[in-house]
């Protein structure tokens, strides 16, 4: 079937931080050079921001070089940090405090802001539109198109509008296409094209496996007497400890009384007994945390994969037309455990790039080497080069603990502790027999501080248009019960924070029951499946959760 | 024909909402906003009508915040011609928009009405009954089928235990009910062309009505949770349970 086309000069796919800061710099550009520059920006949520979760402390320093009057803008970043404390959790009621001497510098916040990358994202786009943006909110970049030469053409939007074994609704919508001298790939963590991209040119035939957390959070309305804006809290240690598990907790005092609390499990663990979002409801449960929550209102909870590999897993960012930038390449800095502000960064320069070849006449579809060097000469690359050990050595400790295991190694652990440099090993490899695994045995929600799953998928408003195509797609529908339940007990039944994977059984026999429905896109069943057997695509347009400010 | 179709800004319908702390409202803080689902109809139904040649002009009308040129630009992009907003800041209630819809059809002349029976954010419906009343002209209301012919709009009524067919003389007001057609999506070059219809903003006091508050919300609040059920053992527990414990018989 001939699908309706669209021509622009760059289509930018994701409406992340990343994505939003290229088109906008593509169009200030733009502007400032007056030469025509038509963009967009497809994101596969129902708004702006609909699919973003975030901690999120942020450092403006893209920022301050993209919208350098974005106070005056009216940008959401209202609350700076005014105080930092970190914790080593050593069981479920006892921690250690590090004192901040031993905290090394690129985790200290002071000058950051507690933002909601969700509202942030939502002011961005606001931003771009000004500038002259097209922003498609609802619609998927479902597949890439290539020119004869093998070049990237650009994406093609979803059909809407299929029933579940393929064929068409009436109100069917056929997917468009979209052409673009270049496309800009900036689908955030394990994008499923970038996925694509990297396999299909060997992007990352010279680096390490990429590395992945899951990181999930929840809002909460707290009581007004232990709110302290501006407050950040990070931990390790304890629960994850227990399991063999590595991670951090964050908590941060934003804005209208409300505190951020959120869990990154390292998705490198190796007992598939580990629940993700069981650790996640426990470590609420200790009374660094606890203190704040009691008395509280739940109010939003999400969850969302991070790329962690830093340097050493970052893949090649260029190929003929179309350049990978921000998560979904992997620009997030590990020692800081933040990535907002090089993924902005990384658009930047991917416009910046774009915009000189365009003055030099270049029509598109070229491979933007340059790209690479402009990367490798900014601020954002000196950072990752800065943290490059770092998410390796601390795979045993997890995020936040930065050089602090120089404390806990030496105070603690008596030097105890085995680094190793390089990580070469995929997350998904990690896994170890359930039967070689101790079992890990979780309390019970109490409806106060914890929750069980399916009324905390309830509060990220998920919906997927019924009767679709499953987009949790199977490589081999034999391996969930032949390999995935005999050998690991059914891991994508813990590891999916949504509940999305159960095995029932039918006619006394297990089945595995995908309810893609209460899918909330956090990619870790396409990352963690041992096999690498479950493969994510894009659902219809819209679909998934529909965050508020997370 | 000239089709006119009020449309409604509100939370969307896959969100959870929250009662205020302080029981004043509904927090819709940071919340996605979409067009009303059963205006979403009234939409499609006027875009099909057009497509049909039975319509020659749809015109899609909103009460409320500048905001609500979103879903405005939303009918546009579902086929509607041209849009009006009428902007306020003030919260709106049904006799206050009838009013200002009354003073719209006045401008606009329009042969057929066609609004969504009810807006899922207060559940009031009453917007298209009061319009009825206010105007003079007939209603048929939950709508499941509406046909234009010999000069009269007939409506199927879903009604308690039926259907009820009416002929309605032009002009006439219709409110949808759910299974009167199931709405497009809107396509990227709809949604562009949209961008450049006209859509023109008045204040409520431009078309000569001032909005008023008739009802007071006292409290908000969340319906009570159900608790868990029991199975009794026997009908003689039943009637003693019911007797003894429910006190209803
Ligand atoms: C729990 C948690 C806490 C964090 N804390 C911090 C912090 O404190 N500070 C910090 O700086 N960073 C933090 N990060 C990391 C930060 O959020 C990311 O680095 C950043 O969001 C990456 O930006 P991005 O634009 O590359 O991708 P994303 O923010 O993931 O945005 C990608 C966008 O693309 C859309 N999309 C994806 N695929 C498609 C498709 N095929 N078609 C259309 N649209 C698509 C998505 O819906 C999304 O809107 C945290 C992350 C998590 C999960
Ligand atoms: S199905 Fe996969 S992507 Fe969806 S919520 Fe579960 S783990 Fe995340």
């Amino acid at each position: 079937m001939q699908r309706e086309s669209m021509d622009y000069d760059v289509v930018v796919v994701g409406a992340g931080p990343a994505g939003l800061s290229a088109a906008i710099k593509l169009r200030q550009l733009a502007i400032e050079k007056e030469i025509g520059i038509a963009v967009c920006v497809l994101e596969k949520g129902s708004e702006v921001g609909a699919h973003i979760v975030s901690g999120a402390v942020f450092d403006t320093r893209a920022l301050d070089e993209l919208i350098r009057d974005w106070k005056e803008k009216g940008a959401p970043l209202n609350t700076p940090v005014t105080r930092e404390e970190m914790h080593f959790y050593t069981s479920a009621k006892g921690s250690i405090k590090i004192p901040n001497r031993f905290v090394p510098a690129p985790m200290h916040n002071l000058g950051n802001y507690i933002v909601s990358l969700a509202n942030v994202c939502r002011w961005l786009g606001a931003q771009a539109e000004a500038l002259g943006v097209d922003i498609f909110t609802g619609f998927a970049a479902a597949e890439i198109l290539y020119h004869e030469d093998g070049s990237i053409k650009g994406v093609a939007t979803g059909d809407r509008g299929r029933n579940v074994d393929g064929s068409e609704k009436t109100g069917f919508e056929p997917g468009m296409e979209l052409h673009a001298k270049y496309t800009l790939f900036a689908e955030g963590c394990r994008g499923h094209l970038g996925k694509q991209l990297i396999e299909k040119f060997g992007l990352d035939a010279d680096s390490d496996p990429q590395h992945y957390g899951l990181g999930l959070k929840e809002l909460w309305d707290i009581d007004p007497d232990k709110h302290e804006p501006g407050l950040v809290v990070h931990g390790a240690g304890w629960p994850l400890s227990e399991g063999d598990g590595s991670g951090g907790v964050f908590l941060y005092h934003a804005d209208d009384n409300q505190v951020a609390v959120g869990l990154i499990v390292d998705l490198n663990y190796t007992n598939p007994n580990l629940s993700p979002y069981d650790e996640f409801q426990r470590i609420k449960h200790h009374p660094r945390i606890a203190k704040y929550l009691q008395g509280g209102r739940r109010v939003s909870y999400g969850a969302r994969a991070i790329t962690k590999g830093g340097l050493n897993s970052l893949p090649k960012m260029s190929m003929p037309g179309a350049l990978l930038i921000g998560c979904d390449a992997g620009t997030l800095n590990v020692a800081k455990i933040k990535g907002t502000h090089t993924a902005m960064k990384s658009g930047m320069i991917a416009a910046e790039t774009i915009v000189s070849a365009f003055e030099s006449g270049d029509e598109g579809g070229s491979e933007l080497v340059a790209y690479i060097e402009n990367f490798k000469d900014s601020w954002a690359f000196q950072e990752l080069r800065a943290s490059r050990n770092f998410g390796a050595a601390l795979h045993k400790w997890g995020v936040w603990m930065g050089g602090a295991w120089n404390f806990i190694e030496h105070n603690i652990l008596a030097a105890r502790l085995p680094i190793t440099l390089r990580d070469r090993k995929s997350d998904h490899e990690q896994m170890a027999p359930a039967s070689n695994s101790k079992p890990i045995s979780y309390p019970k929600p109490d409806g106060k501080l914890s929750f069980d799953k399916l009324s905390s998928v309830f509060l990220s408003n998920t919906n997927h248009q019924q009767d679709q195509p499953c987009h949790l797609t199977l490589k081999d529908d034999a391996v969930p019960i032949a390999t995935n339940l005999a050998l690991y007990d059914a891991p994508e039944q813990r590891y999916c924070p949504a509940g999305v994977y159960e095995i029932v059984e039918q006619q006394g026999q297990p089945q595995l029951q995908i309810n893609a429905q209460n899918c909330v896109h956090c990619k870790t069943c396409d990352i963690k499946d041992p096999t690498q057997n479950i493969v994510w695509l894009v659902p219809e347009g819209s679909g998934g959760p529909n965050y508020p400010n997370m | 024909m000239k089709v006119l179709v009020p449309i409604k800004r509100v939370v969307d319908f896959n969100i959870k909402v929250r009662v205020k702390a302080d029981q004043s409202g509904i927090d819709l803080a940071n919340l996605k906003m979409s067009m009303n689902p059963f205006c979403e109809i009234a939409v499609e139904e006027a875009v099909r009508l057009k497509e049909a040649g039975v319509a020659e002009e749809v015109i899609a009308v909103s009460i409320g915040e500048s905001v609500c040129q979103e879903q405005l630009r939303a009918a546009l992009a579902l086929g509607a011609d041209r849009a009006i907003l009428v902007e306020t800041n003030e919260q709106a209630q049904p006799l206050s928009i009838a009013k200002v819809l009354k003073a719209v059809v006045k401008k606009e002349a329009p042969e057929l009405v066609i609004l969504g029976k009810q807006a899922i954010d207060g559940d009031n419906n009453q917007t298209g009954q009061m319009l009825a009343a206010l105007t003079g002209m007939p209603q048929g209301t939950f709508a499941s089928k509406l046909k234009i012919a010999d000069g009269k709009a007939h409506v199927t009524r879903e009604v308690d235990g039926g259907l009820q067919a009416v002929a309605l003389n032009l002009p006439a007001i219709v409110t949808t009910d759910l299974r009167l057609n199931e709405p497009r999506y809107a396509s990227l070059p709809n949604i562009m062309k949209a961008k450049k219809k006209p859509m023109e903003v008045l204040t409520p006091a431009e078309l000569g009505v001032q909005l008023k508050a008739t009802v007071k919300v006292l409290k908000v609040e969340l319906p009570a949770e159900r608790t868990a059920g029991i199975i009794v053992e026997s009908a003689a527990e039943l009637v003693d349970k019911l007797k003894n414990e429910a006190k209803v018989i």
